[in-house]
């Protein structure tokens, strides 16, 4: 059986919603930030996806992959940086308890 | 290769040049001497901004495989950010030699001068993936900036909003951008402009949408403007003005180049309408929400939500009226927003003090002070013989221009939201001149370099409006540059 582009899409796509779900109803910042990277990873299969089947001369979107998933790790670390020092103030990564600023 | 393409970007070496001086001089020189290291960065970063005005290093090209663009208005766009940058150091020199923050104050300037330099990608660069790398340095870095007073718990809440929600809308705008991959198999501003003519499939919609809603967020455009009060709230005031003038300024001119330039074949299709519900409600939740709020940091928040809301109407011109006088309604406003936060600095690095109710009376104690601030008020709300005034006629001229109705009623709508802004405004002018309050805020002396700072602005405020050079050249520029607007 052949793969076909829509097969790497669809899961890409869901990948997606997922990461907007987990971001939304997720109260731990810990968790809030792996439904980001599983945004950022989908996005990643989408360029690659998109260069291997239809533009399978020049490899852009392979290249536009490495950057973004550097992007994403250096993301990463300042956010974990700064959920740490929240934690240290606060003791406390529970989104329903950092809100001191509202409105 | 060819290195001499280096030459096409004078500023960015320029600003490389400026960061590590810096850095050699936090890390190499003894501890007794950094103290000066604030006054240096300042300095050094003075005469870059004098020697970049010089237009004898501008030249017209691309550079590095037509990734890179230099030309006149990009190189004005640097200048107007570096104005601002100016006043921010120079303000922030007496806030970074403070007990807490003297230990950390070489980390802050470097990852300022780190962001600008991500700003001039954005700016500059004419492929998304230069773009996207901008946009990521630019931002990045403003999030560890946002929770710089390590001891406050509010900065760190701010930072972990600010840099959550940073991350999601940029995952949002990358999956946007995958789309408008696949549409076109490229990822250069120039191919892409040529591929989407005449598109008008849905992909492209979400695509546009998506990539809206990514670049809003920098801008805090309303759907997008959630974690604007807060972050504004809890960040250091220098950071806060940073946030406020120079990243939003640098975002628009951006946000210009991408839809004019690279999606301008759908300008009338799809994002004109998109863009026109932003701004309608850019403008009026922005004025609304301003009215009830005591803290002025807050309180500048929305006012800086509303204004980018007009910045907005530049953009929906997309003509080069509207590109110029975008340009000169940033430049106007980071003269009067840095007025505000500079007074609002002070006020706050003496007495701790930032609602509306302690300024009751400040007219009386601290009479310079609060002529600056009434000034930037003055100037934010659009009172004739201030800069603001001519901003916003030349912003609504550019929108006007398009001669389009539906325009015409934006126009209206934004007119009417500037009376509604101007009560906010004169609030705070009544706080400080017309009510009397016991517990007034002493009489004090602001350092010389705050000092210097607030007089720039109000130079800057009373000046930009009566030389009308300044908006004749703008226009000069953007009517020359025939690559943006050849897609309209």
């Amino acid at each position: 059986m052949d793969l076909t582009l829509l097969m790497y899409l669809i899961p890409s796509l869901i990948m997606f919603g997922c990461g907007v779900y987990g971001f939304v109803t997720r109260k731990n910042m810990i968790a809030i930030l792996i439904s980001l990277e599983l945004m950022l990873n989908s996005v990643d299969i989408n360029f690659v996806v998109f260069n291997r089947y239809l533009f399978p001369a020049q490899h852009e979107g392979m290249f536009f992959t490495l950057f973004a998933i550097a992007i994403a790790a250096a993301e990463t670390a300042v956010a974990i940086a700064i959920i740490i020092n929240v934690y240290r103030l606060a003791k406390n990564v529970d989104i329903n308890q950092i809100t001191k600023m509202k409105f | 290769m060819d290195y001499s393409q280096f030459l096409m970007m004078p500023q960015e070496i320029g600003l490389l040049v400026v960061f590590l001086l810096v850095f050699l001089y936090d890390t190499f020189m003894p501890s007794k001497t950094l103290k000066g290291l604030p006054l240096f960065t300042t300095i050094v970063f003075g005469i870059f901004t004098i020697f970049s005005f010089c237009p004898v290093h501008v030249q017209d090209g691309m550079a590095f495989g037509e990734m890179f663009e230099s030309n006149k208005a990009t190189w004005v766009m640097k200048n107007i950010l570096n104005i601002g940058m100016f006043i921010v150091l120079l303000q922030s020199i007496k806030w970074a030699n403070s007990d807490f923050v003297a230990i950390r104050r070489g980390e802050f300037y470097e990852l300022m001068l780190l962001t600008l330099f991500g700003m001039y990608l954005m700016i500059s660069g004419r492929h998304f993936l230069v773009f996207v790398i901008g946009l990521e340095t630019a931002s990045l870095p403003l999030a560890t900036l946002v929770a710089f007073e390590k001891k406050y718990y509010e900065s760190h809440e701010a930072a972990a909003k600010y840099v959550l929600t940073a991350v999601f809308s940029s995952a949002i705008m990358l999956m946007g951008l995958s789309f408008v991959y696949g549409l076109t198999g490229t990822l250069y501003f120039n191919d892409i402009a040529t591929m989407v003519v005449g598109d008008k499939s849905l992909l492209l919609i979400v695509a546009l949408a998506f990539l809206i809603a990514g670049v809003g967020y920098k801008l805090s455009l309303v759907p997008f403007h959630l974690w604007t009060a807060d972050v504004y709230q809890g960040a250091p005031t220098m950071v806060t003005s940073y946030l406020s003038v120079i990243s939003k300024g640098s975002a628009a001119f951006a946000f210009f180049v991408i839809l004019v330039q690279v999606f301008g074949a759908a300008y009338a299709p799809i994002w004109e309408w998109m863009l026109y519900a932003i701004i309608i409600i850019t403008i009026t939740v922005g004025n609304l929400f301003a009215i009830r709020q005591r803290n002025l940091k807050r309180f500048l928040a929305f006012s800086s939500i509303s204004q980018a809301g007009y910045i907005m109407l530049g953009v929906i011109a997309a003509n080069p009226v509207g590109m110029a006088s975008m340009m000169y309604y940033i430049l106007v406003y980071i003269f009067s927003n840095l007025a505000a936060f500079g007074v609002i600095a002070v006020i706050e690095r003496k007495t701790g003090k930032v609602t509306t109710d302690d300024y009751n009376g400040l007219f009386k104690t601290n009479p310079w002070l609060a002529f600056v601030m009434m000034l930037a008020m003055f100037s934010l709300g659009g009172i004739p013989p201030f800069a603001g005034f001519f901003s916003k006629f030349f912003i609504f001229l550019g929108a006007a221009q398009t001669g389009n109705v539906a325009i015409y009623v934006l126009v209206l709508i934004a007119l009417i939201n500037t009376i509604i802004s101007l009560y906010y405004y004169l609030l705070v002018v009544k706080a400080m001149f017309i009510r009397q309050d016991e517990c007034a805020i002493p009489t004090f002396k602001s350092h010389w370099t705050e000092r210097a700072g607030l007089i720039i602005c109000a130079l800057g405020i009373i000046l930009i409006g009566l030389v009308s050079c300044i908006y004749t050249s703008l226009s000069d520029i953007t009517t020359s540059l025939t690559n943006m607007f050849s897609m309209i």
